[in-house]
């Protein structure tokens, strides 16, 4: 479904603007109390997404890998995947492994939930934790694929329809930051309510310094509570791109234990977290906390107060693609018309969605991009003369080769420090993105103004 | 000596040993493992013991034990991302699933200077991939490989352009180097492929060998033109991280020494061509690229010599070791002059900081050359290396190339290709007197490499593939003032509270090579060891001292 204004169609990817699905599974499974990811396949691709999560969150992440060698990819994994954990239970008495496959044990069609089985009847004696598989071939879809198939996964695994004695909330944010799953926290809390957040790296993949050494980073979702998501009052799952897939967690609880879902956008800007807000007080029967209703109301003062600087400035956005809707709700009701939205993700919702959000994106001159790289954004931000990029790192380079500012948000952002800490969801988190987005314009206009004006 | 105080001095020298028996030590970590997972690492753990030229013999270049957490890529990492990712003007395509070529686009801090090729052609901030879908793992991805071969083409029109082979490709059957052919055919310019498969080999090394291979069979020898200039040399396995080859290149034309080629750090295709036309060949990073040397030696009549230009008087001595590879009065005086000039500034900065870095402990564990060569940076600091290991070497790496004879050649390294390799019937051209080799054989100059493990203290642990386990026992149990490995490892030894320098990357640092690298060397781990920072953090030997050991030697 590309967009008629692209460059001729590549048939390769150039510069890509996605990454591949095993590091969507790692990451969730980093989000998940002593638990260990382990991907079955080659080491070349545990080393590369810890890398890549290691640069960005600045903070260790180990991921096991069965470690084929050429024999294994012609004899196949079994008794690899069989090694490696009974490695880890021995190492790190894990409460739960998440296996993710990779293109390797994919393509040779190892029967992973085969090996699984084996490997239980042969520790029979034993307590075994839990083995979740997902199967990521990096061939299909994008890393967010990989992250949403893990949760759902961790669920489908895990929950068995127990209830907790207070039935609480299941809370699937997507791929967020641990800024924002921090602050979801203690939203939930405030509502006075118990959650079941999932996944949570907030504190395995941005904690503090260590007084004695730690196997496993402490933080997670526990596995008890994921245990008990069948029995929780209600399930609310970001993302307006997953909300119209067939599959999710939040879907699969529907449909299996009648946890009532409830799909809302990711909560940027008011728009969206207002409706974030209205699920949580419809699931509780509480009121919206003062606190949040004052950040609100500061939020839309500084929207007034700051809309001569942003009003009609175009934006650039790309990434993920509920990332990208996000983000393009929240610039919407700012003033900023989001000229070029683009992603590397093909689900063929995407465009909808942006549709939904701006029905007469034709007549603004929008154009929406999926299944995009960087060289095809480029050639179309040549055109479009954004005013700035609001994206992740990877963007830099066609920011400044059309010397344009980027405003980092995401993941990855591997040339700042505070990736990690990056807010972008609720009042607070817009509040911190429309600040960061205004000045950016203000210092652009200050710095090419002739008179460098210190009043603005 | 009084009977008191003598059972008391007995009494010290017994503790010391006892808290300080590295065998001892080496059983108490391997203890956390599984029997065979210990029995089996035990073999790459070595306490050093150098008698005359022999060390202790270390088990290398095997596979990593499945689950446990360790350094090592792949063998398309090191083929792709190490050899062929400093190389600015060959179009690089990787052929598979969209993340292989993703988390190898430019994350290793290669510099490059395109001005120096008049085409300008730098594609390394570039990153290709035909991104394999379902329909070509089913189908199979050689149409889509053509058509991603073509579109580079016509985009950039470069001299050259190479594909790289992922997981899937070698398992669903894709002919790669049959397209290549084709595509040279139809395009008239150099089209070549590396069967570098993730699953291939045991570590990186594979790759780097594969590397060697295709560049010698397809690159190498295309271009007869010789340089001007005289003294002329290649410098291999150079990668230029943070700007290092371009010191080492200001050296070279101080001291008047030609540079045809650089593999790879700061090349261009057209050098690599006429790399053959070179008298001698500098190896900086014997694991990554000696296979190239020894080819070229076989084909062309080149020499090969091991240089290092990590640490200054190691500078000096490799400066000096070229000159007497060439015997030639002139340059020797040159290259004499050359230190002569750039040594005091380099023993004023050392000697200001050395005071604060004497005695303090080092640990490094990194690549295939490189725990080797900065320990000489961490020597001319005073400062010792308590344990070392590589990532993905071989034994030659750790005991020296006289082991090259015994080492067996296991399952997962016969199956990388050993090119067969003749002299050039036309190309071939000793550069020196069956003399005048033996003479400078005679000296250990020629084709020689001693390894890490010699230059090391006895009692020094040398671990090879070190896991995450092992290196956070070691910092827990000795607490170095300083841990060196790559990123994977670097948070993890900060949350320990323990500086941790990159070894890879710099740290966005460096050069750290050659004279004005030492410097910035000695300055960079001056301001690590010394940083206030590290006062906000309580490690647990601050609270809990009898916790550290040390070795005999400290």
């Amino acid at each position: 479904m590309k967009q008629t204004t692209q460059p001729a169609a590549y048939t390769a990817t150039q510069n890509a603007c996605k990454l591949c699905t095993p590091l969507g599974a790692s990451l969730v499974f980093k989000g998940i109390e002593n638990a260990v990811p382990l991907l079955h396949g080659s080491q070349g691709c545990s080393t590369y997404i810890r890398r890549y999560l290691i640069s960005h969150f600045k903070e260790p992440a180990d991921i096991a890998c069965s470690n084929f060698a050429e024999e294994t990819a012609i004899f196949g994994g079994g008794a690899n995947l069989k090694i490696a954990l009974e490695n880890i239970r021995l190492q790190y008495a894990p409460e739960m492994v998440g296996i993710a496959t990779t293109c390797l044990s994919e393509t040779i069609g190892d029967d992973v939930p085969m090996f699984i089985r084996e490997y239980r009847e042969m520790c029979r004696d034993q307590e075994i934790p839990p083995l979740v598989h997902v199967s990521t071939p990096s061939y299909q879809g994008t890393h967010m694929e990989g992250f949403h198939g893990a949760v759902k996964a961790t669920v489908e695994t895990l929950a068995t329809g127990e209830k907790a004695e207070v039935p609480g909330i299941n809370l699937f944010p997507g791929m967020l930051s641990p800024a924002d799953l921090r602050h979801l926290k203690e939203i939930l809390a405030d509502f006075d309510s118990p959650f079941m957040l999932l996944p949570d790296y907030s504190q395995t993949l941005d904690g503090a310094l260590w007084t004695e050494y730690q196997r496993i980073p402490p933080g997670g979702t526990p596995v008890a509570e994921i245990r008990q998501a069948g029995g929780a009052r209600a399930s609310i799952e970001f993302g307006r791109v997953l909300a119209s897939q067939k599959e999710s967690a939040g879907r699969f609880l529907e449909k299996r234990f009648g946890v009532v879902n409830h799909g809302v956008g990711i909560p940027i800007g008011i728009t969206e977290t207002d409706r974030f807000f209205e699920a949580l007080e419809t699931i509780t029967g509480r009121p919206t906390p003062d606190k949040y209703l004052e950040e609100r109301g500061r939020l839309a003062d500084s929207y007034v107060d700051g809309h001569k600087y942003v009003i009609e400035a175009r934006a650039g956005v790309y990434g993920e693609e509920d990332l990208v809707v996000g983000l393009v709700a929240f610039l919407s009701e700012i003033g900023v018309i989001p000229a070029l939205c683009a992603t590397g993700g093909n689900s063929r919702r995407f465009r909808d969605r942006i549709a939904e959000i701006i029905p007469d994106h034709e007549r603004k001159g929008v154009t929406i991009m999926d299944n995009a790289d960087f060289v095809e954004i480029e050639a179309a931000a040549e055109k479009i003369r954004p005013d700035f990029f609001i994206g992740h790192s990877k963007g830099y380079t066609l920011a400044r080769r059309l010397d344009i500012p980027l405003i980092r948000v995401g993941f990855p952002v591997h040339d700042r420090i505070g990736g990690a800490r990056i807010l972008h969801i609720g009042y607070r988190g817009a509040q911190s993105l429309f600040d960061r987005i205004a000045n950016t314009l203000i210092e652009k206009r200050q710095d090419t103004s002739s008179w460098g004006y210190t009043y603005m | 000596m009084a009977k008191a105080e003598k059972d008391q001095e007995m009494e010290k020298e017994k503790i010391k040993l006892e808290g300080m028996d590295p065998e001892k030590l080496k059983e108490e970590m391997l203890s956390k493992y599984p029997t065979k997972v210990a029995r089996k690492r035990a073999k790459g753990i070595v306490v050093n013991r150098v008698e005359g030229e022999n060390v202790p013999q270390i088990q290398s270049n095997v596979r990593t034990v499945p689950g446990l957490i360790g350094q090592r890529g792949c063998c398309y990492a090191g083929c792709k991302g190490v050899v062929l990712g400093p190389t600015r003007d060959i179009v690089n395509i990787t052929h598979g699933p969209i993340g292989c070529g993703f988390y190898s686009w430019l994350t290793r801090r290669n510099q490059t200077d395109a001005s120096t090729t008049p085409d300008g052609h730098n594609f390394m901030p570039y990153c290709f991939s035909t991104d394999m879908q379902d329909e070509e793992i089913i189908f199979g991805g050689e149409k889509k490989l053509k058509q991603a071969i073509q579109e580079a083409y016509d985009i950039f029109h470069p001299k050259a352009i190479a594909v790289f082979a992922t997981c899937p490709v070698g398992l669903i059957g894709d002919d790669i180097h049959s397209v290549c052919r084709e595509m040279k055919k139809k395009l008239g310019i150099n089209v070549f492929g590396f069967s570098c498969e993730g699953y291939k080999g045991v570590s990186q090394s594979a790759g780097h060998h594969i590397a060697n291979n295709e560049i010698f069979k397809h690159v190498i020898g295309t271009n007869d033109e010789v340089d001007e200039g005289e003294y002329k040399v290649n410098l291999l396995g150079e990668y230029n991280i943070g700007g290092d080859a371009f010191e080492i290149e200001r050296l070279f034309d101080k001291c008047g020494l030609h540079l045809v080629s650089t593999f790879s750090g700061n090349s261009s295709y057209d050098k690599f061509a006429k790399a053959h036309t070179a008298d001698l060949n500098m190896i900086m990073c014997h694991r990554s690229i000696n296979y190239v040397a020894e080819m070229m030696e076989t084909k062309y009549g080149i020499p090969w010599i091991k240089v290092n230009f990590i640490g200054a008087e190691a500078t000096a001595k490799s400066l000096r070791k070229i000159a007497r590879y060439f015997d030639d009065p002139k340059l020797m005086e040159r290259v004499e002059a050359v230190i002569a000039e750039e040594m005091p500034v380099v023993e004023q900065a050392r000697d200001e900081i050395r005071p604060r870095t004497e005695g303090k402990r080092a640990m490094m564990f990194v690549g295939g050359s490189r725990a080797h060569h900065y320990q000489e940076l961490f020597n001319e600091l005073g400062m010792t290396t308590l344990s070392a290991g590589y990532e993905f070497a071989h034994r030659d790496d750790y005991e020296g190339r006289k082991v090259l004879p015994e080492i067996k050649v296991d399952a997962d390294s016969r199956n990388i290709e050993e090119l067969k390799v003749e002299p050039d019937e036309k190309r071939f051209r000793p550069r020196k007197t069956p003399e005048q080799l033996a003479k400078l054989t005679a000296e250990n100059l020629l084709a020689d490499y001693e390894g890490m493990m010699p230059q090391m203290k006895d009692g020094s642990m040398v671990i090879d593939d070190i896991t995450q386990y092992e290196a956070d026992w070691l910092i827990e149990t000795f607490q170095p003032d300083i841990f060196c490995a790559g990123i994977k490892e670097k948070y993890a030894v900060q949350k320990h509270g323990i500086p941790m320098k990159q070894l890879h990357s710099y740290d966005y640092g460096g050069p750290y090579a050659g004279f004005t690298g030492a410097i910035n060397f000695y300055k960079e781990i001056d301001r690590m060891v010394h940083s206030r920072i590290w006062r906000y953090i309580k490690a647990p030997w601050q609270t809990n001292p009898e916790l550290a050991a040390t070795y005999a030697w400290d």
